[in-house]
């Protein structure tokens, strides 16, 4: 019994973590129709800002709730820039080519910042302790759980309701679903598909960087995050389907509660139960769990 | 005519690559054999790529012809080379066979997907499994060759040859698949499959052939770079390896065959150059060549060959 509530907690924090980070991916490749490798340099910087940033403000002894404001804050400014200079400076140039191209240029962005983020922040790694420490700890029952984990939680689960509610009922979010079903029926309605581009891109640049801030405090903020996390939300996003951000999170859920039970019951399949779990999913729905079948073109 | 011209140039190419060897110092051998080792895997890659399939999973074949080597040798002491290198492409290839029926229903980027977490499930199962040194991999034995056991710069020679004569071979055997009426409807694949299935054909036997084909010589490719490294590690199966070799691919250019050997040394060479000069700063190097070449040489530096022959004979009278 403890086990398997150890299990949920552990998984819904970990899913919370995964939907956070595959969020932005999905909605990325879901209007533009590309598999963004460089999510993980926007995880990166995210991670790395974060890190630095309340590394200072805690030496100096400020309030701790303005912390994690700050954390927040300078990871989406840095996601704002990154994403700013990536679309208008290299994406605008491929689109159009193939799906496969469009992996590739990101891939070749990510191998670049990998090594930005040496030249900014030195090779050395930062931990960030601080906000875990400043939030504390709750019991339940017998386990210890930590608040930040708990607060994870509620910040994946605000954020879903967030994007739904954002694609639902603004005019941005139905314009962004309009773009998502038919690019070109789009265009040819007025919608300006460039300023749709441009703003997706960044928004999805900015949830890849708050990811990375959100868990800064939780991981040693060190070289290769990036590469792990990007594996993982390719995962997440195939077993949900591509695109979509309801699959998004029924995909962390998944993972999450999998991995959780793995770690808890059966250590070794750790890593092998993600990737099998995917495998299974896209061997019963090719195109993952909430992908609207296309038709095949003659 | 065009044909025996390209053999003469072709074998002449080998000649001068074997012949070079005598004189060039160990490191550039062993970087030689490493990068036609990985060639033979960008021409599987190459293979998938003209039917319009890119696999970021191929380091999986990798990885099993490596290992392959590793635990026959480990197991069964059997040490000669060219052996081992086909049991390292015949395991790759029956793995290819096995998930090839999956695979072979698969498209654009969810064939690429799918193929990424084969490769990623394997370094799940490496990574944990400490019989096999986990995460450190462990030594593979130091091969023979037809009986003669020979050390330092002798085994170094020995290994480059077999890998050039392995990598000829394969050159030309794919060429010949190319030219076949398989290997010919890769294009019309690419550009419409339904089509190809009114023509009578099978796109997924077609499909499921390339994929073993690419699987063989993935497996081969792994296990000549494993008795060339010495040594085996599950990052041969991590995502960043595939990578690589979908990097190679896209500078060398899917036209042909000879490219993928070229697009594999320059590669290398500009990543030993980069990792040597500049430590910090060689992904962002090798991120630069990646992005250049989609830019403004999106079919490789095959394209480049090609277009010189073109220019060449439309100067001739």
């Amino acid at each position: 019994m403890l086990t398997a509530f150890a299990i949920l907690i552990d998984g819904l924090v970990y899913a919370a973590y995964l939907f956070i980070v595959a969020i932005g991916l999905t909605l990325i490749f879901g209007v533009m129709k590309i598999l963004n490798v460089a999510h993980g340099s926007f995880y990166t910087f995210g991670a790395y800002g974060a890190a630095s940033a309340v590394g200072i403000y805690f030496d100096r002894g400020l309030p701790e709730a303005g912390g994690f404001l700050l954390m927040a804050l300078v990871a989406m400014a840095l996601g704002l820039v990154l994403g700013l200079v990536l679309e208008r400076g290299i994406m605008w140039l491929v689109y159009g080519r193939d799906e496969v191209v469009m992996v590739l240029v990101t891939y070749a962005a990510f191998l670049i910042l990998e090594d930005v983020v040496i030249l900014v922040w030195g090779t050395g790694s930062y931990a960030t302790y601080q906000p875990l420490l400043a939030a504390g700890n709750i019991e339940v029952g017998e386990l210890t759980l930590s608040n930040y984990d708990l607060g994870l939680i509620m910040a994946a689960a605000l954020l879903a309701v967030a994007s739904y509610g954002a694609l639902k009922y603004t005019r941005y979010g139905r314009l962004l679903t309009a773009v998502i079903f038919d690019r070109e029926t789009a265009a040819a309605f007025g919608i300006n598909v460039r300023v749709v581009y441009t703003v997706t891109f960044v928004i999805g640049a900015m949830l890849g960087a708050l990811g990375g801030a959100i868990m800064a405090p939780k991981i040693a903020v060190t070289l290769g995050i990036g590469v792990e996390v990007i594996v993982l939300a390719f995962a997440v996003v195939a077993i949900g389907g591509m695109g979509s951000i309801e699959g998004a999170l029924v995909g962390a859920l998944i993972v999450g509660i999998c991995r959780a039970a793995a770690v808890h019951l059966l250590p070794q399949l750790e890593l092998f139960v993600i990737y099998g779990v995917m495998a299974l999913v896209l061997l019963i729905r090719p195109y993952g769990l909430f992908v609207r079948v296309q038709p095949r073109k003659i | 005519m065009a044909g025996q011209g390209r053999i003469v140039a072709g074998s002449s190419l080998v000649a001068a690559a074997a012949a070079a060897a005598l004189v060039l110092p160990g490191w550039v051998i062993s970087l030689a054999t490493i990068a036609f080792a990985n060639g033979l895997v960008v021409l599987g890659l190459i293979v998938l790529w003209r039917a319009g399939l890119v696999s970021f999973g191929q380091a999986l074949y990798y990885c099993i012809g490596a290992y392959a080597v590793a635990l026959v040798g480990r197991w069964t002491g059997l040490t000669d080379a060219l052996v081992l290198v086909l049991m390292g492409g015949a395991a790759a290839a029956l793995v290819a066979f096995g998930v090839g029926f999956l695979l072979a229903r698969y498209r654009e980027i969810f064939f690429a997907m799918l193929s990424l977490a084969l490769s990623m499930i394997l370094y799940g199962l490496l990574v944990k499994t400490e019989s096999l040194g986990s995460t450190d991999g462990f030594a593979v034995i130091v091969p023979t060759f037809f009986g003669y056991a020979p050390h330092q710069r002798e085994l170094l020679l020995a290994l480059y040859w077999l890998v050039l004569a392995v990598c000829s071979l394969a050159a030309l055997l794919v060429g010949a698949y190319f030219r076949s009426v398989g290997g010919a409807l890769a294009i019309p694949l690419r550009d419409n499959e339904i089509r190809v299935e009114f023509l009578g054909m099978s796109v997924s036997r077609l499909i499921h052939t390339k994929l073993v084909i690419s699987g063989l010589l993935g497996g081969m490719g792994g296990a000549l770079a494993a008795m060339a490294v010495g040594h085996v590690d599950p990052n041969m199966s991590y995502w960043t390896t595939s990578g690589e070799f979908v990097f190679i691919t896209i500078l060398s250019g899917a036209g042909s065959v000879v490219p993928a050997f070229i697009g594999s040394l320059v590669f290398e060479s500009v990543r030993s150059f980069a990792f040597a000069v500049l430590p910090q700063l060689w992904q962002m190097l090798l991120g630069s060549v990646l992005l250049l070449t989609i830019l403004f040489l999106p079919q490789g530096l095959g394209s480049l060959i090609a277009r010189m022959r073109w220019r060449r004979n439309t100067e001739a009278p």
